[in-house]
């Protein structure tokens, strides 16, 4: 089957008018460089009924984890979706509209945007967000570039060691072809020290940047670190989980100059890795220097409220080589179901969904440390909804396992934590996992040593 | 028409999601007062149904392609079919981790690779990544491969070649990966001008960077010419596929001498625009760039799917997993419910409706380059002593219920009006769009105060731009 | 030349002789035109040295951006410090209050390649 419309003789009507005999006439220039082109898909396609039942095939051949409790995280979690997002987001005004640049005829993405924007800038307590980047990853490259270019004379990046390791490889390759070198902090004990940062922040590091939590789901100590890098006059660029912010100080109040973050956490599926959603938030100074769209609130020709992007010129489309970046296509659509779940949340259910993850995390970690069975990796750090443990047999093994008794019981650490022994595990426990869920999971876990 | 309506943070109702308190067993909460944030969440709760309300009032106060005409040249403003959107949202897609292994995400693995295999075919290439996230993500993954592979052969160059009818975004994506940008020029009837070319091709050149169909919608009949020349100094040929919509099955990059492509399957495999994403922007490249290609690579050994992670000589990652997932299963949804006459007949339906419009329209707007275009065209909003500008033409078709085509691009076309309307448009669409531009047509010679002041059947009129950057005012505040 | 005499550049900037060894230089009537609302400027560092049609500086429309180019060889003496704050200046008054830098003169020979007003406007006309 095909989507197109022209009826046999609207095309011949169509020819007629053009004063050619068939449709090949408007493609010679092309047979004249190609000859005969062969494509192998088969020719026929499928109706939407054979569809169904071929992606049906598909959805099949993934094992079936719909009762297997979700405890993975390590980038990417496993949180509630109120229905409210897909309804509103399904909605075709929204789905099937383009880049909002004609704001006469997109009010309704462009407030939604400025209404994103509001929520991250507030929940990170930064003046100025924009409208989304790829994901967490570009998301942080990004922010380091922005602060790297605003030094002519250090180059340098320090980047804390404990930064998810997926996330880190994508700062190496964004900065491949710039004049910048990146520099890892080591991280013991899956921390960082204020000790060796202070040490390392020679004269040739202009940015530092760090995740928080870190890749292992511990908290740094924010307030150190931008004492620290303030005074050794350091951009800070941090990444930041934003659904613990409605409990969880910002790395904003110790100075930061970028915050960053994955926003997947925020109203969108799994979705086996993307669409994801990152978020960028800066200073009001740094708004010429931002990559990104901006929304903007202001009046139109007769004095009525209205939006519109805005500070366009530090866009590709406009300044071309010299943009602050090339991003073109946003994340939008996961943007607006962000805006709809934070809207859903509002102030009260962003202090409620923190507390009960943070309830939920502490009761399972709790139990696991308390039967002796597996131990902790730093017991002296704090974390949000992740956490790892030490087990006695490898973590690739034990998830293997768990799986088997119906369990995702989380993340082998060294997937993503480059300092991570291999028996140590990632587990996530978010505001689904019910009490019955964690009791059995800490049954079933104990009991395997 | 709809009021305005008002912010979300100005609703003030019951909450419309809490969680109750975790019946805390024993376990103390045992965060340090030290991590914990000081001071109060400044904004208002809002209830499920205001929720409901406020964005589904906003959501009428768009304009998109279900709702009417969208001839924006150059993004491919097509159908965006419905099964798709349900076929992506089902729960066994939606809701797998993407670090589990390989054993469980099988169907997931196969519809990537079947993705990749149908991309390289339509391409003509031999390797594949799905893991940028958009166009101009796949334009900065292809150009650091193209960087990979100099390097590896010990050559050091430092510019990459770009036509002045280029999109913004090559220039940007060629300025990140550290190298300089030398413009080509175009010639008088629109395609790349070989003396320039020739002129600049020099052993420091990297690579030239082409949109095939170009942007003013010409195909570079001196394609094979142009990449001969390019090869013949040691440098490869990019492929922007932005337009690759116009030669589906009637061209292969792969074929005419491209080593590499990106394709947007946002614009080209009908996945929706989502109001600016998320968008998929894969690449395709010849044997001598595979390695290249960002990590992991999606494998099949007999019936059994894997991800490949060995690094060099990859240039690593671009996105913090595989790319935007939902999107690519939207893609080969379209890819099999087409097949390869399904996708032939696209190019020709989308090239045979840009021509009939612009051979209607072209009596009324001057027509940038007077020939056969492919699946866009461009015109030009400028008349010799008319004070009406593109602008105006363009703010006075959202009045009448369309959306405005692309403007003031391509740069090298003066008041460039750019048109395409894609195979899903219906000769009764078309036919009343041409009737409405005779009509603006004949207001901008008549009534050209009328057009100035458009649009004054929208929610808001033009919109104060000027004051948007010198009063900044980009988040809400109490 | 005459001394006070306004000279152009062919990326449209004007030339002044500014004192005995300096220029004052800053965007034509034409290019603000062409411009539109300006909204913001990025103007170079005093005592930076700059060659001949070297970008020193950024003028930026809600729409559009240009480059202003050094007009000759020679260093930032002086920059229209204002213009951070009132952009508009450029578009009220750019042969005046909307100057943005005056620049050392090493050579006034270099003043022979410019155009003078009659030739600048076939310039432009030739260019519409």
């Amino acid at each position: 089957m095909d989507y197109t419309l022209l009826t046999d003789q609207d095309k011949e009507k169509m020819l007629a008018f053009l004063n050619i005999d068939c449709v090949e006439e408007l493609f010679t220039d092309i047979a004249k460089t190609q000859g005969k082109c062969e494509i192998n898909l088969p020719s026929d396609g499928k109706s939407e009924n054979e569809l169904i039942k071929m992606f049906r095939g598909f959805a099949e051949k993934n094992i079936d984890i719909s009762k297997m409790p979700n405890f993975m995280g390590g980038g990417a979690y496993d949180h509630f979706i109120p229905s409210v997002v897909d309804s509103i987001s399904s909605r075709s005004d929204f789905n099937t509209a383009y880049t909002p640049y004609q704001p006469e005829v997109s009010q309704g993405t462009l407030q939604a945007i400025y209404e994103f924007q509001s929520f991250i800038s507030h929940l990170t307590g930064m003046e100025v967000s924009n409208a989304s980047m790829y994901d967490g990853a570009s998301a942080m490259a990004e922010g380091c570039l922005m602060m790297l270019r605003q030094n002519r004379k250090k180059k340098k990046l320090l980047l804390a060691s404990n930064v998810n390791s997926l996330w880190k490889q994508v700062v190496y390759t964004y900065l491949t072809g710039t004049e910048y070198e990146i520099i890892e902090l080591p991280a013991d004990d899956g921390m960082i020290s204020s000790d060796v940062l202070e040490k390392m922040l020679d004269d040739e590091i202009s940015v530092f940047a760090y995740s928080q939590p870190n890749a292992f789901g511990y908290l740094e100590d924010s307030e150190k670190i931008g004492e620290i890098l303030k005074e050794k006059g350091v951009y800070h660029v941090a990444s930041v989980d934003p659904l613990m912010l409605g409990v969880i100080e910002t790395p904003a109040t110790y100075g930061a100059d970028v915050i960053v973050g994955e926003g997947q956490s925020l109203g969108n599926y799994l979705n086996y890795g993307g669409p994801y959603l990152g978020f960028f938030a800066t200073t009001k100074k740094n708004i010429r220097k931002m990559p990104g769209r901006v929304v903007g609130r202001t009046v139109d020709s007769k004095g009525r409220s209205g939006f519109v992007l805005t500070y366009q010129t530090r866009e590709q489309h406009i300044r071309r080589e010299k943009a602050t970046s090339n991003i073109c296509s946003n994340q939008a659509l996961c943007a607006l179901r962000a805006c709809v779940y934070m809207s859903l949340l509002g102030k009260d259910g962003l202090v409620s969904i923190g507390k009960n993850v943070i309830q939920k995390s502490h009761y399972m970690y709790d139990k696991l440390i308390e039967s002796g069975k597996v131990e902790p990796v730093n017991s002296e750090a704090s974390f949000f909804k992740e956490f790892p443990v030490r087990l006695p047999i490898a973590a690739s093994a034990f998830t293997s396992i768990m799986r088997q008794k119906g369990i995702l019981a989380g993340v082998p650490a060294w997937f993503v934590c480059a300092d991570s022994d291999k028996n140590t595990v990632l587990i996530t426990v978010t505001e689904k996992r019910t009490k019955e869920e964690i009791d059995d999971a800490v049954l079933k876990i104990t009991s395997l040593f | 028409m709809n009021e305005r309506e008002d912010l979300i943070f100005n609703i003030n109702s019951q909450c419309g999601l809490t969680f109750p308190e975790f019946e805390n067993t024993g376990s103390q909460n045992d965060i340090p007062e030290k991590f914990l944030r000081k001071s109060a969440l400044e904004i208002n709760n809002a209830g499920e149904f205001d929720v409901v309300r406020h964005f589904t009032r906003l959501s009428r106060q768009n304009h998109s392609v279900d709702v009417g005409f969208y001839p924006l040249g150059s993004c491919t403003m097509k159908y965006n079919p419905k099964i798709n959107e349900t076929i992506c949202s089902m729960d066994e897609f939606t809701r797998v981790h993407p670090l589990l292994p390989a054993s469980f995400t099988q169907g997931n693995l196969e519809i990537m690779w079947e993705l990749g295999e149908a991309l390289k075919d339509i391409t003509g290439m031999d390797g594949v990544t799905l893991q940028p996230a958009a166009g101009a993500h796949g334009e900065f993954a292809g150009i650091l491969m193209i960087r990979a592979y100099h390097i590896d052969r010990g050559d050091k160059r430092a510019t990459i070649l770009i036509p002045d009818s280029a999109h913004g975004t090559n220039p940007s994506s060629v300025a990140m990966c550290g190298y300089s940008v030398k413009e080509i020029k175009s010639t008088k009837d629109g395609t790349i001008d070989m003396d320039d070319l020739k002129e600049k091709l020099t052993t420091d050149v990297a690579g030239l960077m082409i949109t095939n169909p170009n942007t003013l919608g010409l195909f570079e009949t001196d394609i094979l010419k142009i990449a001969e020349m390019v090869h013949s100094v040691g440098a490869l040929l990019y492929n922007d596929g932005a337009n690759l919509n116009a030669i589906l099955g009637k061209c292969r990059p792969g074929d005419i001498g491209f080593d590499i492509s990106h394709i947007n399957l946002h614009k080209t495999f009908s996945t929706p625009h989502g109001g600016g994403g998320p968008g998929s922007g894969p690449l395709t490249v010849k044997k001598h760039l595979v390695e290249y290609l960002p990590l992991p690579i999606i494998e099949k050994d007999k019936e059994k799917y894997s991800m490949r992670w060995d690094k060099e000589p990859s240039i690593g990652k671009v996105s913090s997993f595989y790319g935007n997932f939902g999107v690519l299963v939207r893609a080969l949804a379209y890819i099999k419910a087409l097949g390869a006459d399904g996708l032939k007949k696209v190019s020709e339906t989308a090239v045979l409706n840009a021509n009939y419009l612009k051979e209607h329209l072209k009596k009324y707007y001057k027509l940038a380059f007077d020939k056969t275009c492919m699946h866009e065209f461009v015109l030009s909003g400028f008349e010799k002593d008319s004070s009406v500008h593109t602008i105006d033409i363009a703010k006075r078709l959202l009045d009448y219920g369309y959306h405005a085509p692309t403007i003031y691009f391509p740069l090298i076309v003066k008041e460039a009006i750019m048109i395409e309307p894609t195979e899903t448009e219906s000769l009764k669409s078309m036919d009343e769009f041409i009737e409405i531009m005779i009509k603006i047509h004949e207001e901008r010679k008549n009534n050209p105060e009328l057009l100035h002041n458009a649009p004054c059947n929208t929610i808001v009129s033009r919109l104060d731009e000027v004051k948007a950057i010198k009063q900044p005012d980009v988040c809400w505040n109490k | 030349m005459i001394s006070d005499e306004i000279l152009y550049t062919r990326t449209h900037e004007w030339i002044k002789k500014d004192g005995e060894n300096s220029v004052k230089i800053g965007l034509t009537d034409h290019a603000q035109e062409e411009l539109g609302d300006i909204v913001g400027v990025e103007l170079p560092e005093l005592d930076a040295e700059f060659a001949k049609e070297d970008p020193i500086g950024v003028i930026e429309s809600v729409k559009a951006v240009s480059d202003v180019n050094c007009p000759i060889n020679g260093k930032i003496i002086e920059i229209n410090e204002i213009l951070e704050e009132t952009p508009e200046l450029i578009n009220e008054d750019p042969f005046g209050k909307g100057w943005v830098a005056k620049i050392e003169l090493e050579d006034e020979s270099e003043l022979d390649e410019l155009m003078n007003q009659e030739e600048y406007q076939s310039f432009i006309d030739a260019e519409e």
